[in-house]
């Protein structure tokens, strides 16, 4: 445990991606089996103890130290795992004895078959027996919250230089491999062959777009490019396979790899010949895509009943074909892929299941046109559930991850208001120095007569520049403190604007403005606006109100 | 004769903590009639006040600071010596914090009361150690007001530094240490753990640091890292103030790694955000054990709790039976009105 420690520790503070990987590599090299492949889970996210939440941990350090010191250094700290391991008392009997600390794999397989009753007992073993960096990285492993900078590519980008293997290699077979992964580093040292995977409906790791900015199409030719749809609903992987006994196994991932097929069951009967498509997950009425709210309803349901089902018809928009029968379609280049895709749904002929129609252009003045407005460029009806166009590279292949230049989303302008800054909280983590929570309202006609009325909340979207420079307005600016909370100075003539985006509006009881946003953020900071000429409640209300004639429809 | 409360021999104002009875202030973060200062830290020792009792070395850093006329006048106190200033008497006693900072021991009949501006109870080979003075009353400081911060011991954390250089001969090594006292501790404590190669030192850092020599401070062979050929900054450690640890000024470095010494360092997302590849444990205020310990040594039965983790720390006071409350002092530590980053290289 302290060598995983160490490397956490040291993982956590460097920032140079190739020293990441030295040090991570090192440590795959130096450390055998089984700890290294514990690490490796621990890295990607594979590790998950259903007991250890961070309630127990709560539970513990009450026991040992006071609340109030607690909750005023957890504050501080931003961090449930560092206050702990910082503030943790050692028991007198575990500082005179001085017990050998435990290794990383029986932390693994001590919590894996440990009963939830025995836990809390055993987690305060270890941390007795454990030094600072040691309880930090033990408390960061059971309750699965790394954070320190690590995506589960660059771990196995790593674990691929062992054995000077192609990254891209290790993410093709990941899903058929579970911790500690003993047949993966023996492929990489060469002492055994490469793993397969035997799961006949595995998933595979997903390919992402980066965000195009203005200044991208300079570089870009439009020739290199299919544009289609962005359409707004769930981005996920249908799968279906033929078990060994002939059987069509079917199941439906979302984009982190997660089943959620046991949402969906009135999609699986259509999943009826084997391959895996790259989709979007719609509701079609009498044809038409509805919009994200009318999806969201569907969402999260623990029980689907029929009622459900019939009222909100599911429907997959394809865009990709990744595996077609037993052929792996991730190497050719997706101008190819289409034509496997075109011949795929046309064999399936399925009403559930359809193509998302590429969107010809021949310039980015015509893509622009179209992007404005896709009803009139092939959308038709279904415009107003289109969030963008995607541009992708007719030669790329399928590449997990966000692979840079190869796919770009460049969606439609989201909706904007101006919003004046009421309430700053420092962030958790990173940003723990920082205030960087922002509760900000617009203005309406109260009993109380004119005043601000929160409307959402924002954490992201600015610079670290503008961080600081909201930060620093916050210190200088704050009327009232509530514990972590800054309350900002907000009146007609004094305050800060920001200009906030978001993607959609719903109606909430859990606000006072009655009003929700859906992905709230700091577009803008409006140092040129007085606070009086901030949007009103009256916009939202207008907005709304379109949105909401979808979901009623 | 009426009997003196605390309040009516110290109080705080919006120009600092003043003692009408003696008719001054300590550590005024405004210009007043006379100052009493505490160290030479620019948050606690300002200039433009009429005159200024400090120790001789805190008056020579003021000076260093701020030129021959920073204040109408200057009167030396030793540690140990005692005025009397109006109706209360005054007594200086070392704080550990930097070379020359001072508790100040203020007594007006039966009451004593202590303020110890900042102090740290940890061994510092460039200061005089921390004396714990008995009182009614003790102001103490609460930087680092919270359970969560325990230095260690800070010659561990120079032999990380060390083997960080050993580790990486072909990168310069650049520490940020506050410039007055920090830096010079840093360099102390690398000599004592045997490093004698010469140390560099960022132009802003050299007044201070040939002050201390001119103490008789023993630091070794300090260079300037101004002038000096990249490659042969390579293996080397240089010492600089924080800020400018990300500046532009880096680029005259071979492929630096980034210290900080510093009490922050012990949460992780402060070093993070700093960029800092290698914290180092090393603070000039006492930890939250030292702190406490202090405070329960002292004897006083009221604790008044500035600049820091107040709440936490009267919290704690009041768990112990001890009356304590937050002094509302502006000014000082983080409320400077800096932006946190840069208030923290004082700490």
């Amino acid at each position: 445990m302290n060598r995983f420690a160490e490397l956490l520790d040291r993982l956590a503070y460097e920032p140079g991606r190739n020293n990441k990987l030295r040090l991570l590599s090192g440590y795959f090299r130096e450390v055998g089996d089984p700890d290294r492949g514990y690490a490796l889970a621990a890295l990607t996210g594979a590790l998950s103890f259903k007991h250890a939440k961070p309630a127990l941990i709560r539970d513990l350090i009450a026991s040992r130290t006071d609340e109030v010191l607690f909750g005023l250094s957890y504050d501080y700290v931003g961090d449930l795992s560092e206050t702990v391991a910082l503030m943790w008392p050692k028991s007198a009997m575990a500082a005179h004895n001085n017990p050998p600390s435990p290794t990383l794999t029986e932390v693994v397989t001590t919590l894996r078959t440990l009963g939830k009753t025995e836990l809390p007992k055993q987690l305060e073993r270890w941390l007795d027996e454990l030094d600072e960096t040691g309880r930090w990285a033990l408390l960061k492993l059971v309750t699965g919250a790394m954070r320190i900078g690590i995506s589960a590519r660059l771990a196995k980008t790593a674990a691929a230089a062992l054995g000077d293997k192609d990254p891209h290699e290790i993410e093709l077979i990941w899903p058929g491999l579970s911790p500690p992964y003993l047949d993966l580093f023996a492929w990489l040292e060469g002492r055994s062959q490469k793993p397969v995977n035997r799961d006949p409906a595995p998933f595979r790791p997903v390919m992402l777009a980066h965000a195009i900015e203005d200044s991208d199409f300079a570089s870009l030719d439009p020739a290199d490019y299919i544009a289609e749809w962005k359409w707004d609903g769930i981005r996920v992987q249908a799968v279906a396979g033929r078990d060994d006994g002939g059987q069509i196994t079917a199941r439906l991932y979302s984009r982190t790899g997660e089943d959620i097929t046991g949402s969906f069951p009135d999609l699986v009967p259509s999943l009826r010949l084997p391959g895996a498509i790259d989709g979007e997950l719609l509701i079609l009425r009498e044809g038409r895509v509805q919009s994200f709210n009318v999806l969201q309803q569907r969402l999260n349901r623990k029980v689907v009943s029929p009622k459900l089902i019939k009222e909100f018809p599911i429907h997959l928009r394809a865009y990709d074909l990744l595996g077609d029968d037993e052929n792996d379609l991730r190497e050719l280049p997706f101008a190819e892929r289409r034509e496997h895709l075109e011949t795929f749904i046309a064999k399936l002929d399925d009403p559930r299941i359809d193509l998302s129609p590429i969107v010809p252009f021949a310039s980015w003045d015509a893509l622009t046109a179209a992007r404005a407005d896709p009803a009139s460029a092939g959308a038709g009806e279904d415009a107003d559930a289109v969030e963008g166009v995607m541009l992708k590279r007719r030669d790329a292949p399928y590449l997990p991850g966000r692979p840079k230049g190869q796919w770009w989303k460049w969606k439609r302008d989201p909706h904007i208001i101006d919003a004046v800054l009421m309430y700053a909280q420092r962030g958790h983590g990173k940003r723990s120095s920082y205030y960087s929570d922002y509760t900000f309202g617009v203005w309406s006609e109260t009993e109380n007569g004119e005043e601000l009325v929160p409307v959402g909340k924002a954490y992201f979207g600015f610079t670290d520049e503008e961080l600081l420079q909201i930060d620093r307005f916050v210190r200088r600016n704050t009327t009232e403190k509530f514990g972590p909370v800054r309350h900002v100075v907000h009146e007609g003539d004094k305050g800060l604007v920001l200009e906030v985006a978001f993607e959609g509006l719903q109606r909430s009881p859990r606000h006072k403005s009655g009003v929700a946003m859906r992905f709230p953020r700091i577009s803008r900071l409006r140092w040129d606006k007085p606070p009086r000429e901030a949007d009103r409640l009256e916009t939202l209300e207008r907005m709304l109100k379109e949105e909401a004639a979808e979901i009623e429809a | 004769m009426t009997e003196m409360r605390p309040q009516d021999i110290l109080l705080p104002t919006a120009d600092g903590l003043c003692c009408k009875p003696g008719g001054f202030h300590i550590d005024p973060i405004r210009p007043v009639a006379r100052a009493v200062i505490t160290h030479g830290h620019s948050d606690h020792a300002r200039a433009g006040h009429g005159a200024v009792l400090a120790t001789q070395e805190t008056l020579d850093m003021m000076r260093l600071r701020y030129g021959e006329n920073f204040a109408g006048s200057t009167q030396a106190i030793r540690y140990g010596e005692e005025l009397r200033l109006g109706d209360v008497k005054v007594k200086f006693h070392p704080a550990g914090h930097v070379l020359g900072s001072a508790q100040i021991a203020v007594s007006a009949k039966d009451t004593c009361i202590v303020a110890s501006g900042d102090y740290k109870d940890a061994p510092d080979p460039t200061c005089v150690p921390f004396e714990l003075v008995p009182c009614d009353v003790f102001i103490t400081e609460a930087t680092f007001g919270l359970p969560v911060f325990r230095h260690g011991d800070a010659a561990e954390e120079v032999r990380k530094l060390l083997a960080s250089v050993a580790l990486f001969p072909e990168r310069a090594h650049l520490v940020g240490a506050y410039s007055l006292g920090k830096a010079q501790r840093v360099i102390a404590l690398l000599r004592q753990a045997g490093y004698d190669a010469p140390i560099y030192l960022h132009g802003a850092m050299e007044t201070i640091t040939h002050y201390y020599q001119s103490r008789g401070i023993a630091l070794g062979e300090l260079r300037p890292a101004m002038g000096v050929k990249k490659a042969a900054l390579a293996g080397t450690i240089t010492l600089a103030p924080p800020s400018a640890t990300a500046d532009l000024w880096t680029r005259r470095f071979p492929d630096p790694l980034t210290a900080f010494a510093s009490g922050w360092m012990r949460v992780r997302a402060r070093a993070r955000q700093r960029g800092i590849e290698l914290p180092l444990v090393i603070s000039d205020h006492a930890d939250w054990d030292g702190l406490t310990a202090t405070i329960a040594a002292t004897g006083a039965g009221e604790i008044w709790v500035t600049h820091g983790q107040e709440d936490a720390l009267v919290h704690w006071c009041k768990t112990q039976g001890l009356h304590a409350r937050p002094l509302d002092l502006v000014g000082y530590g983080e409320e400077e009105g800096e932006t946190p980053i840069q208030a923290e290289a004082e700490a």
